[in-house]
């Protein structure tokens, strides 16, 4: 490895650090006379560019990984290739979203922090190594938290935010401790060659700490997904944070976090269909399990059994807390628990195949599309009326049609309505889980979380139904910003349009795999 | 052509929303217009496939990474009940012709309700049939919730959730079957040919048909059906009786019989009498069919006793499918048809004709309003709907219930039986409903005819949509049931192939 190398392989990362700080320069140094509208809209717009600019990036740099020696420590192309440009577009959508906000005066470094934010959010989705991984968590983590603490007149937000640090901080605290486990009794920091260490051991050797390990790596990764138990801070953080940073926190770190899931789980069903690793594997004497040598599972077994409980745990108690809420911010982040609850069956049957990562991309890049469409809906409802209560949106068709109109697709596509997207996304995934392993364990699981949709549907219309059904209170209308209209049109066309043509997304994202 | 169906009323749909406020008019011509371009594109379809089998008229890849198609095809049954959707189409935009408020948004649930019904009648792959299964239930909250009335908003949520819960047991069974039969295709065809294993067939099929049948309205998932309806607009009760549970036991046949035919076998115990599904969802189909009469016999809501024998008479075809010979199975498609349009003329007189104008639908009050001498039309009607509702030879009930009733006794005589005894309940409660509402022998004191001439307690003139409406209703079920082979000519053909298993 050298500095050519390492430049190459992180092409889209530094034309994001590079428009980070473009923006502190424009913004600082040029317009510091301006007015706050023309500052905010020049931040966004050079954000946009900068993450434009790395979308070419990740096109001129196609599958140039980094390797240190034998070991990889950033991978590229195929699904990874697919995430990374997905967090790109996503971040450009929350920033576009961010031209029509008030929040904050200090537009510059809002746009500066997401951008190296979102720079860390390209890391771990490429990366294959414990110590990068560690690094690009923290690079998202911190650049969230002080996203969510932007809106500095507003308590909630402050307070959103210091809750989102203090869990934040704890569990990176558990993965850290995890993956120094990891590597103590491995010796590598490769997931790979972790991975393949782990393999060959029988179950006297180091077991109970692995087993340690991999729940104190799952902890950390579980907060990052706001997986059941882990969840506690998105409710609060999703309700206290701006609404453009609670839009890039809801979809672009979502994008990043099971991403990462998607490398360790892909490592773990490379070493046990040996593909990449036949010649290895040879190598490796497997001991012969006595009759009364304890039963050794592994690492696949535990990881999968963890991965299942918080799925079952995050569907149930999302979809069902989720009844409860009369914020739709927060009804927006019990219903995040509940889809990544989806997405981590996923995970847990999990083939080598494309089968299922395809699955995973899939869900995750429409539900974060989805989810800032919701977000922006939100964020203009909360303006006009200052509240995101259930009742702000009461009338709403009456009060501006096509924003409604907007927020009966986006959230019956959530809701897994045909032909919207959100349908295929769930279609695809539970086809792979049922794919991925027969038996009755994940038919009974795809059961549940189809009956868990259906629970669904009453919370989502719950506010259609007031944004149609009941009468209004107040009957003004509502304007927006017509670049937040035209994104929000855009998000909701292409839902539609993805969701009428399913196949257009699904060969999107296999087009990364040539 | 049928597929046009489909494409011109989504279409329709977009332009009403699109349409500006105010002009009801116009939003109240246009949905007509498409509504009947659809019924001529229907009834093309069907005489131009008479003496035809199976036609495929659209076949692309749609998802070609997991085989699944965007198959559309007729057969007789389609055909038979996507005429009878066009007819509904019609009738429903003539019924609404006096609603108001945000008419252009009615009509635009109104048509994309209409054009999910075209798509699942005209589908032929398992998840093109899903889909467009789905895009059916959104319209139908709104319609209720909006336009509705008694209750309309519990009415319209439990509508919403019976259905999806529903249409979540028919997506865990149809997952099952397409990871089973080896994840290549889901076109139907393909699926019937499959030979999924007998032991799977058995779990899988009580799970898709039950998921089915709670749109039918099958006993004891009914109970979405009699307070949706009365909590409906007038044109959505009647589309809900007409066709959407149509779609519920078109399914039940569709998909539950035609791609499970072994779940149907018996079990080879038997577990208080019953021993196989077909047992248990016979037994539950003339359940319905009492339980259902009976109950609408002890109603006090005008539009309860209509509601609750759509029940009843949808039982009909439940225990017509399960007869699994040529003449029930035809029977129960033929029922399918007749209620369609004898139920939607019930609930156009019961909820436009009459309680627009008398804003009661209790019998007690409409006992002391003389109906049949203040709106005679209305009282005719309701005499006819009401004859063709019971049974009567020469309607199009009649034909239907005694093909069911004669397939029924061919299998288990008790069946015939029980659902006898129904039918017999059914005069009951027709006549008692039709006494109370129209022919009260209460003499009306002299008071009470003057006030009936003051202007303010005059009841507003049938108009001449409420009229065209009635007689083309009226006049489907007394053709149909004067010359059956009409449509049986059609159904047969395609009942034979679809008992036969693979189709032609």
């Amino acid at each position: 490895m050298n500095y050519t190398d390492l430049f190459r392989a992180t092409l889209s990362e530094t034309a994001l650090e590079i428009a980070a700080l473009l923006v502190l320069v424009v913004d600082l140094g040029f317009l510091r006379k301006a007015a706050l509208k023309t500052r905010t809209a020049v931040a966004a717009l050079v954000g946009v560019a900068g993450c434009g600019a790395a979308l070419w990036a990740l096109q001129m740099q196609g599958s140039t990984g980094l390797n240190y020696g034998d070991s990889v420590l950033l991978a590229a192309g195929g699904y990874i290739a697919a995430a990374q440009a997905g967090i790109l577009i996503l971040t450009a959508l929350t920033l576009l979203l961010l031209i029509d906000s008030v929040f904050t005066r200090n537009a510059g470094e809002y746009v500066a922090v997401v951008l190296m934010a979102a720079a860390g959010g390209l890391l771990i989705a490429a990366a294959q190594d414990l110590l990068v991984i560690f690094v690009g968590l923290e690079l998202l983590s911190l650049g969230l938290y002080i996203l969510t603490a932007f809106a500095k007149s507003s308590g909630k937000s402050a307070e959103a935010a210091m809750k989102y640090y203090l869990f934040g901080g704890m569990s990176a605290a558990f993965l850290l401790f995890g993956f120094s486990y990891l590597y103590g009794i491995t010796g590598s920091t490769n997931l790979h060659e972790i991975l393949l260490a782990v393999y060959g051991w029988n179950a006297y050797r180091a077991a109970p700490l692995l087993y340690v390990a991999i729940v104190l790596v799952l902890t950390g990764l579980g907060f990052k997904v706001a997986a059941v138990p882990f969840h506690l801070w998105a409710p609060d953080t999703y309700e206290g944070a701006p609404a453009p940073a609670a839009a890039f926190i809801a979809s672009v770190s979502k994008v990043a976090s099971f991403a990462l899931l998607i490398s360790i789980s892909t490592a773990a069903s490379h070493v046990f269909d040996g593909r990449p690793f036949t010649a290895a594997l040879t190598a490796v004497q497997v001991p012969a399990v006595t009759a009364h040598s304890p039963v050794y599972l592994g690492f696949a077994t535990p990881w999968m059994l963890i991965l299942t409980v918080f799925s079952v745990a995050s569907m149930v108690l999302g979809n069902f807390a989720a009844l409860a809420q009369t914020s739709v911010r927060r009804l927006l982040a019990y219903s995040a628990i509940a889809h990544a609850g989806y997405i981590l069956l996923g995970l847990a049957f999990f083939t080598h195949s494309p089968l299922s990562t395809n699955a995973i991309l899939y869900y995750i890049l429409t539900y974060g599309l989805t989810t800032i469409g919701a977000f922006g809906v939100v964020s203009v409802v909360e303006r006009a009326t200052g509240s995101d209560k259930l009742d702000s949106f009461l009338g709403l068709h009456k009060r501006n049609p096509l924003l409604a109109g907007i927020l009966l697709v986006l959230f019956l596509s959530l809701a897994g309505i045909p032909p919207l997207v959100g349908f295929w996304a769930k279609f695809n995934l539970f086809a792979a889980v049922l794919g991925a392993q027969s038996g009755p364990t994940p038919f009974a699981l795809v059961a549940l979380a189809i009956a868990m949709s259906a629970v669904s549907l009453y919370y989502y219309l719950q506010v259609l139904k007031r944004a149609y059904v009941m009468p209004a209170v107040d009957e003004t209308p509502i304007k927006a910003h017509p670049v937040t209209l035209i994104v929000l049109l855009a998000i909701a066309a292409a839902v539609v349009v993805f969701g009428c043509f399913p196949a257009l997304l699904q060969g999107w994202i296999a087009s990364f795999y040539i | 052509m049928l597929a046009w169906t489909i494409y011109l009323s989504f279409a329709g749909a977009l332009v009403e929303a699109l349409l500006p406020k105010g002009k009801n008019a116009l939003a109240r011509w246009f949905a007509l217009a498409v509504a009947v371009l659809g019924l001529l594109h229907a009834f093309g379809g069907f005489v131009h496939g008479m003496g035809q089998g199976r036609v495929v008229i659209v076949d692309l890849a749609w998802v070609p990474s997991m085989g699944i198609h965007y198959l559309l095809a007729a057969d007789g049954i389609s055909r038979v009940l996507v005429l009878l959707t066009g007819l509904a189409a019609v009738a429903g935009v003539l019924f609404s012709w006096n609603i108001e408020v945000r008419t252009n948004e009615f009509f635009a649930f109104y048509l994309a309700l209409i054009g999910g019904v075209y798509g699942v009648f005209l589908s032929f792959d398992v998840f093109l049939l899903f889909v467009f299964y789905e895009i059916a239930i959104v319209p139908k909250y709104f319609l209720i919730a909006i336009w509705g009335s008694t209750r309309r908003e519990y009415g319209a949520m439990k509508l919403a959730l019976y259905s999806f819960v529903g249409s979540a047991m028919v997506l865990i069974g149809l997952l099952a079957a397409y990871t089973t039969s080896g994840s290549h295709s889901t076109s139907m065809i393909d699926l019937a040919h499959a030979g999924l294993p007998v032991s799977f067939q058995m779990w899988c099929f009580p799970l898709v048909f039950t998921g089915f049948a709670i749109l039918a309205g099958m006993w004891p998932f009914h109970t979405w059906a009699p307070t949706g309806h009365v909590a409906a607009p007038t044109a959505a009760s009647m589309l809900l009786a007409g066709v959407v549970m149509k779609l519920g036991a078109y399914g039940c046949l569709r998909v539950g019989i035609w791609l499970f035919p072994h779940g149907l076998d018996p079990w080879g115990f038997s577990l208080l009498g019953l021993g196989s599904w077909r047992d248990v969802f016979a037994l539950l189909a003339v359940i319905g069919i009492v339980y259902g009469a009976l109950v609408a016999l002890a109603q006090t809501d005008f539009k309860f006793v209509i509601g609750y024998s759509s029940v009843s008479h949808m039982g009909f075809v439940l225990l017509g499918l399960m007869t699994l010979n040529q003449i029930g199975v035809t029977g129960a498609v033929l029922q399918m048809f007749s209620h369609g349009i004898i139920a939607g003329l019930l609930f156009a007189i019961v909820g436009r004709i009459v309680y627009e104008r008398t804003h009661t639908r209790q019998l007690a009050e409409l006992e002391t309003m003389h109906l049949g001498r203040r709106l005679p039309f209305a009282a005719w009607a309701f005499v006819i709907a009401g004859m063709a509702s019971m049974g009567l030879p020469g309607f199009s009930g009649f034909v239907a219930e005694l093909q069911v009733l004669v397939g029924a006794w061919m299998v288990r005589p008790w069946w015939t039986i029980a659902a006898g005894i129904g039918i017999v309940i059914g005069v009951a409660y027709t006549w008692r409903a039709l006494q109370k509402a129209f022919f009260s022998d209460v003499l009306p004191t002299a008071h009470v005819l003057e006030q009936e001439h003051e202007p303010s307690h005059r009841l507003a003139a049938i108009t001449w949509p409420e009229i065209t409406g009635v007689i083309m209703l009226t006049g489907v079920s007394l053709f149909v049931g004067l010359y059956p082979r009409i449509l049986l000519d059609t159904i047969e053909p395609a009942v034979k192939a679809l008992l036969a298993g693979g189709g032609q």
